[in-house]
């Protein structure tokens, strides 16, 4: 049996079996493929790690609390009482917020540059919104304080008051910082990625789609609306979702301005808070494991939203850039 | 009636038209109303003892955030000596030996990596390095930001090796070169450029970076010497000033707001400029 195996190990080109694979580890070629795979694999390291740490430092909370955990609108540390649902309804309704305000504007704006600027106009402005992007989150904060907040209350707050007000979603005493006033923050932050990304996938459709329609005699908007555009929509939807889950997990501009009382609440004006806001006021404060597994467990509820949505987005968008998102 | 329509449409067509270009520039003037608004406030707040002074107690006016400047190079030091190895090591990987499947699946989970939020990333890193020692330090700081540089440093490094040309590759295998001896000495140096900017890049994101600090560096008043003790950094000081009730700690936040963007802004603008539009590393 040995010699066989030899011959034919010889005679055979390199391939699969621990005892090639440590002959040709003897090649630098080979070390350098093996080093360069343990750092890769690292990465898988790190992640799979990420979500370990995070299902067994919430077991805690999951073993007392169980399903329920998402039902429950107490959050009393005194009493070791805790429910997720003021947080994850105030992480929705604010991220449903900025996509109201972000969606129509970035796509807008992401239009304008693919279809209409002329493209050193269309690069020099998506330039200038890269580095609106990269402002970083405590910025946007100190704004939201100092400038939006106090606009809430005299200006933005007052108007809707006036014309909306007989509406319970626009009820209730206006105290500057709440849902609507994190929504508009949020929408500040996440618009740069929709236009971004809608404005790559637009500029992937076809011209000769946009021909067809102008040679029917469509005019530049109907041409953009009706046939550009549901030809990306996929991919568009793509930057919605990746904009979605930014502004789930977003956490210090929201911390400042939301007001940070964990209520469920029917007016966007009430003040409320987000999944990823009590984390950050509350992790250091936590006494007890129950209270810190409790809040693990609301950083493992955003790590799963946000997975989602990510992965939904990445599917998105690969398949209109591959031009497979158009129904043919 | 026909032309009636055709007036409807045309107006219709001019009006939607308009409203993308007012959507497009409002963005844009929203970019400079907060530079604008940065330099006013924060530029009356700027001096020299900003960045020379210890802040000083409650009540004290005066006083600056030197201790901050230094935790946060501190933490970008450590950031970067944790996160730019395994990106880059792992961009190597993908770009020259990565098989199907495997490859697939770093790419995927690198993805997944990038999307988690700060604030997480922050949990991951207690769990790491704050839990098991039981104190904050310098060290979790750095570690929950280089956790982040990774993601960004490996898709530039593969972005940015597999646009050197084939015929490189080939030359210096022609001449007897080993793949690695290749890759060492002539991929990476034409990519070099690329990969730098890229890593500038990842680390002024995480430069300006919060949520991850605030239960792993903490903060703090006073000079952190050494890795294992708590430590101010820059976005920090921000926010804890931001929500403060005193005056002159609100004045403070807009000066070290204004450092803060400077520094971030400048650093991107002078990437961005350095690659060109093309071939920049999404930063999504």
């Amino acid at each position: 049996m040995s010699t066989t195996a030899t011959t034919i190990d010889r005679a055979a080109p390199p391939e699969a079996g621990p005892r090639a694979f440590i002959r040709r580890l003897r090649d630098g070629d080979e070390i350098a493929h093996v080093v360069t795979l343990v750092f890769a694999a690292a990465i898988l390291l790190i992640t799979s790690l990420l979500v370990y740490e995070l299902w067994m430092d919430s077991r805690l909370s999951r073993a007392k609390f169980g399903w329920d955990f998402f039902w429950t609108r107490t959050w009393d540390p005194i009493f070791d009482h805790f429910g997720a649902l003021p947080f994850i309804y105030g992480t929705l309704v604010t991220s449903v917020v900025s996509l109201m305000i972000a969606v129509p504007l970035g796509l807008a704006a992401a239009v304008f540059l693919a279809e209409l600027a002329p493209r050193r106009l269309s690069d020099g402005i998506a330039f200038l919104i890269d580095l609106l992007a990269a402002i970083p989150s405590v910025i946007y904060g100190l704004l939201g304080i100092f400038v939006v907040v106090p606009l809430m209350r005299t200006v933005i707050g007052p108007a809707l008051k006036a014309v909306l007000g007989k509406l319970p979603l626009f009820g209730g005493p206006n105290y500057g910082v709440g849902f609507l006033t994190a929504g508009i923050v949020l929408a500040i932050m996440v618009v740069p990625f929709i236009i971004s990304v809608s404005r790559e996938v637009l500029l992937t459709v076809p011209g000769d789609q946009r021909e067809a329609a102008l040679a029917l005699g469509a005019t530049r908007w109907e041409a953009t609306w009706q046939v550009v555009v549901p030809w990306a929509r996929t991919g568009i939807m793509g930057s919605v979702f990746l904009a979605l889950a930014r502004a789930l997990g977003e956490t210090m501009a929201v911390t400042m301005v939301i007001g940070n009382d964990p209520k469920v609440s029917a007016s966007l004006f009430a003040p409320g808070y987000t999944i990823a806001a009590v984390i950050a006021n509350e992790f250091t404060e936590a006494t007890g494991d129950l209270y810190l597994s409790a809040l693990i467990e609301l950083g493992l509820v955003l790590f799963l939203m946000t997975f989602i949505l990510n992965g939904l987005a990445r599917i998105l968008i690969v398949a209109t850039e591959r031009g497979g998102g158009h129904p043919s | 009636m026909s032309s009636v329509r055709l007036i409807w449409r045309k107006s219709v067509n001019a009006v939607m038209l308009t409203l993308t270009g007012v959507a497009a520039f409002g963005v844009v003037c929203i970019l400079f109303l907060i530079l604008g608004y940065f330099v006013y406030n924060g530029g009356r707040s700027l001096n020299w003892a900003f960045f020379t002074r210890l802040p000083t107690p409650v009540g004290e006016s005066g006083g600056g955030m030197a201790n901050a400047i230094i935790g946060s190079l501190k933490l970008l030091f450590l950031a970067a000596l944790i996160g730019l190895p395994v990106g880059l090591m792992a961009g190597v990987y993908l770009a020259e030996f990565g098989g199907k499947a495997f490859a697939f699946v770093i790419r995927y989970t690198t993805d997944l990596l990038n999307g988690v939020p700060s604030i997480v990333i922050g949990i991951f890193a207690y769990s790491l390095a704050v839990a098991p020692v039981k104190h904050f330090s310098t060290l979790a700081g750095g570690l929950a930001l280089g956790i982040m540089v990774v993601p960004i440093t490996l898709r530039a490094t593969e972005e940015f090796l597999r646009a050197v040309p084939g015929s490189l590759r080939e030359g210096a295998m022609a001449l007897g070169a080993s793949k690695w001896r290749t890759i060492a000495t002539v991929v990476l140096p034409a990519a070099a450029g690329g990969i730098i900017t890229g890593m500038l890049l990842s680390l002024a994101r995480v430069a300006g970076e919060t949520a991850p600090l605030l239960f792993t560096a903490l903060g703090n008043r006073f000079w952190s010497p050494g890795w294992s003790q708590p430590t101010a950094a820059l976005p920090l000081m921000i926010y804890e000033y931001a929500i403060s009730a005193y005056d002159d700690w609100h004045r403070q936040a807009w000066a070290a707001g204004l450092v803060l963007l400077a520094i971030v802004l400048l650093a991107n603008l002078g990437c961005r400029m350095a690659l060109g539009r093309r071939g920049m590393p999404r930063s999504s």
